[in-house]
């Protein structure tokens, strides 16, 4: 297990550069389903869905919240444009508990006027960003 | 010609104002730094994102897709980036003009406005939808969604049928060009760039590319991102050029007001040689009536 089954991940941000190294597997939540891409991947575009972000690098795993974009996977390199992202140590736990019990409260009171798939999003973004943080 | 005491007051009054833009322009010269680097810095992920909306676009040419076509109604939307202070040269000016030149119908239009100086400047003629101008001061991305979202819908619901973002873009620091750019229905232009800067050699391995989810279904979810993140690179690029002009305007005020103290002070050195001599003149006079 040499570096050759390490490929470039970026991680790009409105405002910042996230993350930017190599990494052996990335996996991370879409619309389609959870994935976890290696290196060689089938050159894929792929939107992303509120979830854990795990990378595995060659001296361990980094994981973060992300929220939204879009992930760009080549052969070597695989680029997100995430619109919300954020490390563990940026999470404010006490915000995303709230947020997660005003969504289940959105869910479980449902009126007709209730946006379901914002509640929806919005529980499935506490819990992602609840999860970092254990 | 005018008293000593006239010309000392005026020269007093305008070393004053030439402090305060002298202050101004170090305000946004430091102001400046910073919208720049917040510029570079989100410049690659609209790169990227050019590039992928392209990319897609280009393989989907004869798709029917409603972001891709105007609707039926006549209304345009424009969102109107400008500051929400003056005293930046013709930053604001030149934005409202892309708008009052006359390209666009007048009664057509629905201004979603950032920035208060361009909202006060046309809401005589036209109709404000909205007002965003707080965002303008620290642009977020949160706030570049907010927006999009709001044209977004009302481009679904079908009350508008184009939209367009009215920013300056920054080119460098003396350079600004006012821009006026078609958001939706997204067009690719001729070469198949929407921003002409994406470069040729991607097309070969980009032709690879799969799509999950489908096309049709990713063009729904990414034109709103696409749209969100041209918002947000127009306000953060606006920001950078409001300083820019800013910067440019105070220098030129600064060195005009030295030209005019200069000035001043030439008429007060005369005025006063004038007036010694003039009492000079008197008291010989005085002296020789006497004797």
């Amino acid at each position: 297990m040499a570096d050759n089954n390490l490929f470039t991940l970026k991680i790009i941000t409105p405002d910042r550069v996230f993350y930017e190294g190599s990494a052996s597997m990335v996996e991370f939540n879409t619309t389609e389903g959870e994935i976890g891409i290696y290196k060689k991947h089938v050159p894929m575009t792929v939107i992303v869905n509120p979830g854990i972000l795990t990378i595995t690098e060659a001296e361990g795993t980094k994981e973060a919240a992300l929220h939204a974009g879009f992930a760009e996977i080549l052969q070597d390199e695989v680029v997100i444009l995430a619109e919300i992202i954020e490390w563990p140590e940026e999470i404010d736990i006490n915000r995303a508990q709230a947020a997660k019990e005003r969504a289940e409260e959105r869910l479980r009171s449902k009126t007709p006027e209730t946006d379901i798939l914002r509640a929806e999003t919005a529980l499935q973004r506490a819990l992602a960003r609840i999860h970092v943080i254990k | 010609m005018a008293s000593m005491r006239d010309i000392k007051r005026r020269k007093g009054s305008i070393q004053s104002t030439q402090q305060i833009t002298k202050a101004m322009k170090l305000v946004s010269t430091v102001k400046l730094q910073r919208a720049k680097q917040n510029a570079e810095k989100s410049g690659n992920y609209f790169r990227c994102m050019y590039e992928t909306v392209n990319s897609i676009l280009q393989r989907t040419k004869n798709l029917d897709h409603k972001y891709l076509k105007s609707g039926a109604s006549g209304k345009k939307a424009v969102i109107v980036i400008t500051s929400n202070r003056g005293l930046a040269g013709g930053y604001n000016s030149n934005v409202i003009k892309l708008i009052t030149r006359g390209e666009l119908a007048e009664e057509d239009l629905a201004i979603y406005a950032v920035g208060k100086k361009g909202k006060d400047a046309l809401q005589r003629q036209y109709e404000i939808k909205a007002d965003y101008s707080d965002v303008i001061e620290e642009p977020v991305y949160a706030d570049a969604m907010a927006i999009g979202k709001e044209v977004l819908e009302a481009f679904a619901k079908g009350e508008i049928s184009e939209i367009y973002l009215a920013y300056t873009a920054f080119k460098n620091t003396v350079v600004h060009v006012p821009t006026l750019l078609k958001l939706l229905p997204v067009e690719v232009n001729e070469e198949g760039k929407l921003q002409g800067e994406a470069e040729e050699a991607a097309g070969e391995d980009k032709a690879l590319m799969n799509f999950e989810p489908e096309d049709e279904e990713a063009l729904n979810l990414l034109i709103p991102k696409y749209i969100t993140s041209l918002i947000y690179g127009g306000m953060v690029e606006s920001v950078a050029s409001e300083n820019g002009a800013r910067m440019q305007a105070m220098d030129s005020a600064t060195s005009n007001a030295e030209e005019m103290i200069d000035h001043l002070t030439l008429l007060y050195n005369r005025a006063r040689q004038g007036s010694i001599t003039q009492e000079l003149t008197e008291i010989i006079a005085g002296a020789n009536a006497i004797s």
